[in-house]
C-alpha cells in the first residue's frame, strides 16, 4: 500500500534533467506515431519511464501527461491500474513466483516460501543489495511447465525451491543467468525497453533457447509416434494409470518420509515429464493397434 | 474401450514444425505452406473470403467460440470509417497456455491470419495486444512483423495487391481483465482496462469507436490452413458443429503435461491414455476443461467429448481447452481459494457484485480452508456466488462464480470435512511434482 498523504498537495514533479527528457521525447515521438490515437501510447509511454527510472515516478507521470496532453491524475490512474508498473523504487530483477491454483498445488507455494526465508524479504520487496524483488504472479500461461517462474518476464520452467534458490543466488553474485524459455537476462529497466516496443537489438536474444520448450512439443511427438522425452526415450508410451469407467481406483500411495524439497535441486534441470518411465506402471506396450 | 494410436487421434497444423531448430523464422514458415493461404485470399473479392470463413465453421478459440466468420460479417462495410482487427493475445486465464507457446513458435501463422481477416474486413490497420508478462514472445513478434513488413506481407500494396496494413504490436501491462475484450480496448486506448456496456458492440463502436473485430490468437492463426488446405479439409475434423482442430493444453499431475493439437470433440480419457495418464500411483480426482472459470469436471467426465457443444451439455463450457488435472492429493477447498484470489485480485471494481462479491468470497474460503469456518457458510457461499453469476457487468464474475459452484456440487463434503475437523485433511507437500520423486529416481537409476 502506498502512503496516504494528507493536507498539504504536492509540489509539481521535477522534470528530467534536459539531455535525457530530449532523448526520452525522440522516443515518445516513434512510440505515439504507431497509433491513430495518441493516448494508446500511454501504456508503453509508461513502460518506456520505467526503464529510465526502474519504477514509475512522479517525473515519468508528468512526462507522459505532457506528451500526450493528459492531467497527471488520469496518468496516475492508468499506472496504478496495472500490476506490471511499479509503485516505488525495487530491484534489477523482478523474480515472480507463480502461486495461482495450479502452480501452487504443483511447489509454486513451496517455491514462494522458500525464496521469501532464503531473500529474508517477503512479497514485493527487494533485497538490501537492490538486486532483486520477490513477488508472487498470477498464471503466466505456461502450466505445462509448472512451476513456472518469471525472473524479468523470462520463463523459467519445472522449478524446484532448490533451482530457484540458486537462481536468486545466481542473481544476486551477478553470474549470467539463463532462463528455460528466453533470451540471457538484461536488466529491469533493459526489459521494461523492450516492452515499450523497441525490440531487443542484442545478437542472438531472439533465437536463444530455440523453438518450442518441450512440453509444447509433447502432443507432436506422439503424432509422429514417438515417446514422450525421458530417461526411457525409445521406448512406447504406456497406457493410462486413468481407470476405466467403473471401476474402483487403487487407493493413493501415502507419502511417507517424504524427502525435503530443497534435496531434488538435481532434479529441476530437465522437464518432469520422466514419469512416462514408471516402471511401476504394470501395463505394457500400447501396441493394440498402429504399432 | 479400444486403444487408438496417437498418430490417429491427434492433428497438428499450427503445431506440425514447432521442433524446427528456427521455427519461427519466416524462412521456416514459407518451407511449410506458409502465406500461401494468404495468396488465395488474396485472389478473393474480401465479402467471398467472409463467406469462405463462415462456412469452414471456425469457431472462436478464446473461450466463447462465437463463430469467427460471422464476427467479421458483422462489419458494416461503406460507412467510410475505418476499421480495426485487434488480435487478443492477452492470455491470462488460469490454466490457459496454448496462444503462448504458439506465437512463440510460430508467430507467422497469426500475422498470415491478420492480414488475411484484413483484407476481409477492410482493415488497413490492425493491432496485437500482447500480456506484457511474456518477454521472450514479445521478442518474437516484434521480429516476425519486422520480417513480414520486409517481405511485403505487411506494409504498401502487399503482395502488389493494392492492399495496405499496417501492424502494430502493443504489450500490456498485467491485468487479467484486459483479455475481456471492451476492457482491452479501453486499455488499448491507453486507459484503465475496464469493460464497456453493449451495445454498442465493438462491431459497431470499437476501438476510437470504429468498427473493430477482436479476435483470439489461435482463432485467427487458423485461418491461413483454412484458406491453404480449404474448408472440406478443416470441415473433415471435428463436429458439425464443432468443426476443426484445436490445441488443448494438458497440465498439473499428468504424466506428460504439454500441448496436443486434436480434431475437437478428443476426450479427456483418450488424451491421457496417449500420454501416460495421471501421475503414478495417483488417480485423478478433478479438472477444468477450459481453464479456472469453467465449471469443473471430475473423474465422471472423462469420456466427455471435448468441443463445445459436448461439454455444454455435461454443464460446463469449452473454454480455452486448458485441462487442469489434480489429482486425489489436491484439497479442493485450497484450489478453490487459490481461484478465487485470484478473481479478487483481478476484478476492476467497475460493478458492485464482482468487486464486493469477490472479496467476501475470498474472506469465507480462507476461514473456511483454516478451519474456522461454520457449516452454514457453504450456503452463504453459493448465494454470494448466485449474485456476482449473471449479475456482473462482464464475464469475469461469471468466471469467479463456477469453482465455487461446481466444486460444492461436486465436493460438498469436502468443505463439510474442513468445518467439522476444523482444519485441512490434506498435506500441500504431497501435491508437488517432486512429492514422489525419491522413489521414482530410485526405480529410474535401478
Amino acid at each position: 500500500m502506498t502512503d496516504v498523504s494528507l493536507g498539504i498537495p504536492q509540489m509539481p514533479a521535477p522534470d528530467y534533467p534536459a539531455d535525457v527528457r530530449a532523448r526520452l521525447e525522440a522516443d515518445a515521438k516513434e512510440i505515439i506515431a504507431r497509433y491513430p490515437g495518441s493516448r494508446s501510447a500511454l501504456l508503453p509511454l509508461l513502460h518506456l519511464t520505467q526503464s529510465e527510472d526502474g519504477y514509475v515516478t512522479r517525473t515519468g507521470v508528468r512526462f507522459c501527461a505532457e506528451q500526450l496532453d493528459l492531467t497527471t491524475a488520469e496518468v496516475t490512474a492508468v499506472a496504478t491500474f496495472y500490476s506490471m508498473y511499479r509503485r516505488k523504487p525495487s530491484g534489477d530483477y523482478q523474480v515472480g513466483v507463480c502461486t495461482n491454483t495450479l502452480c501452487a498445488v504443483m511447489g509454486g507455494d513451496a517455491i514462494f516460501d522458500e525464496l521469501k526465508e532464503h531473500l529474508g524479504v517477503g512479497n514485493n520487496e527487494t533485497t538490501e543489495d537492490g538486486k532483486v524483488t520477490l513477488e508472487h504472479i498470477e498464471c503466466n500461461a505456461a502450466c505445462d511447465f509448472a512451476p513456472v517462474v518469471m525472473v524479468n518476464w523470462e520463463f523459467f520452467d519445472n522449478q524446484t525451491p532448490g533451482s530457484a534458490k540458486q537462481l536468486v543466488d545466481d542473481l544476486i553474485a551477478g553470474r549470467e543467468v539463463r532462463p528455460t524459455r528466453g533470451a540471457p537476462l538484461c536488466t529491469y529497466k533493459e526489459t521494461a525497453r523492450i516492452l515499450a516496443g523497441f525490440p531487443d537489438e542484442r545478437p542472438g536474444a531472439v533465437e536463444a533457447t530455440g523453438g518450442a520448450g518441450p512440453a509444447s512439443l509433447a502432443g507432436l511427438r506422439l503424432s509422429r509416434g514417438e515417446a514422450l522425452p525421458g530417461p526411457d526415450a525409445g521406448q512406447p508410451a504406456r497406457r493410462s494409470s486413468v481407470p476405466p469407467q467403473g471401476e474402483t481406483p487403487a487407493a493413493p500411495s501415502g507419502t511417507p518420509g517424504q524427502p525435503s524439497p530443497a534435496e531434488h535441486a538435481s532434479s529441476h534441470d530437465a522437464p518432469q515429464e520422466t514419469a512416462v518411465s514408471d516402471p511401476a506402471n504394470p501395463a505394457g506396450p500400447e501396441s493394440e493397434e498402429g504399432k | 474401450m479400444m486403444t487408438v494410436s496417437p498418430e490417429k487421434l491427434l492433428t497438428p497444423v499450427l503445431s506440425a514444425f514447432w521442433d524446427d531448430p528456427q521455427s519461427w523464422t519466416l524462412d521456416t514458415y514459407r518451407r511449410h505452406e506458409g502465406y500461401e493461404g494468404l495468396r488465395k485470399a488474396l485472389a478473393m473479392p474480401p465479402d467471398d473470403v467472409i463467406a469462405y470463413v463462415k462456412d469452414a465453421g471456425l469457431r472462436g478459440r478464446g473461450g466463447a467460440g462465437f463463430p469467427t466468420g460471422m464476427k467479421w460479417q458483422f462489419i458494416p462495410q461503406g460507412d467510410g470509417k475505418p476499421h480495426y482487427l485487434v488480435v487478443n493475445a492477452d492470455e491470462s486465464e488460469p490454466g490457459t497456455c496454448k496462444d503462448i507457446p504458439l506465437l512463440f513458435a510460430n508467430p507467422h501463422s497469426l500475422i498470415e491470419g491478420m492480414v488475411i481477416a484484413c483484407h476481409a474486413i477492410r482493415s488497413n490497420h490492425a493491432f496485437i495486444y500482447l500480456r506484457g508478462e511474456v518477454v521472450p514472445v514479445l521478442r518474437r513478434l516484434h521480429e516476425a512483423v519486422r520480417e513480414a513488413y520486409e517481405a511485403g506481407y505487411l506494409g504498401k500494396n502487399i503482395q502488389g495487391s493494392g492492399f495496405d496494413l499496417e501492424l502494430t504490436v502493443h504489450a500490456g501491462a498485467g491485468a487479467y481483465i484486459c483479455g475481456e475484450e471492451t476492457a482491452l480496448l479501453d486499455s488499448l486506448e491507453g486507459r484503465r482496462g475496464q469493460p464497456r456496456l453493449r451495445p454498442p458492440f465493438p462491431a459497431v463502436e470499437g476501438l476510437y469507436a470504429c468498427p473493430t473485430v477482436v479476435n483470439n490468437v489461435e482463432s485467427i492463426a487458423s485461418v491461413p490452413a483454412i484458406m491453404q488446405r480449404g474448408k472440406d479439409w478443416f470441415k473433415s475434423m471435428g463436429s458439425e458443429k464443432s468443426p476443426g482442430f484445436t490445441l488443448y493444453s494438458l497440465s498439473g499431475h499428468v504424466v506428460s503435461p504439454g500441448q496436443y493439437e486434436a480434431p475437437l470433440g478428443i476426450t479427456l480419457r483418450q488424451l491421457l491414455d496417449m500420454s501416460g495418464g495421471i501421475r503414478p500411483g495417483h488417480r485423478l480426482k478433478f479438472w477444468t476443461p477450459g481453464g479456472s472459470s469453467t465449471p469443473m469436471f471430475t473423474d465422471e467426465h472423462l469420456d466427455v467429448p471435448l468441443d463445445y457443444e459436448g461439454v455444454g451439455a455435461a454443464g460446463s463450457m469449452l473454454g480455452t481447452k486448458a485441462l487442469q488435472c489434480f489429482d486425489e492429493t489436491t484439497c479442493v477447498v485450497r484450489a478453490v481459494t487459490r481461484w478465487t484470489e485470484f478473481y479478487a485480485h483481478e476484478s476492476c471494481g467497475k460493478c458492485t457484485p464482482c468487486r464486493e462479491g469477490t472479496y467476501w468470497l475470498v474472506q469465507l474460503l480462507r476461514d473456511i480452508e483454516a478451519g474456522k469456518g461454520k457449516l452454514s457458510d457453504l450456503d452463504k457461499l453459493n448465494d454470494i456466488a448466485d449474485n456476482i453469476n449473471g449479475k456482473s457487468f462482464c464475464a469475469l464474475g461469471d468466471g469467479a462464480a463456477s469453482p465455487i459452484f461446481s466444486s460444492l456440487k461436486y465436493f460438498r463434503e469436502e468443505y463439510e470435512e474442513h468445518i467439522e475437523r476444523k482444519g485441512c485433511p490434506f498435506d500441500p507437500a504431497a501435491s508437488t511434482v517432486w512429492a514422489d520423486a525419491g522413489t521414482s529416481h530410485l526405480e529410474v537409476n535401478a
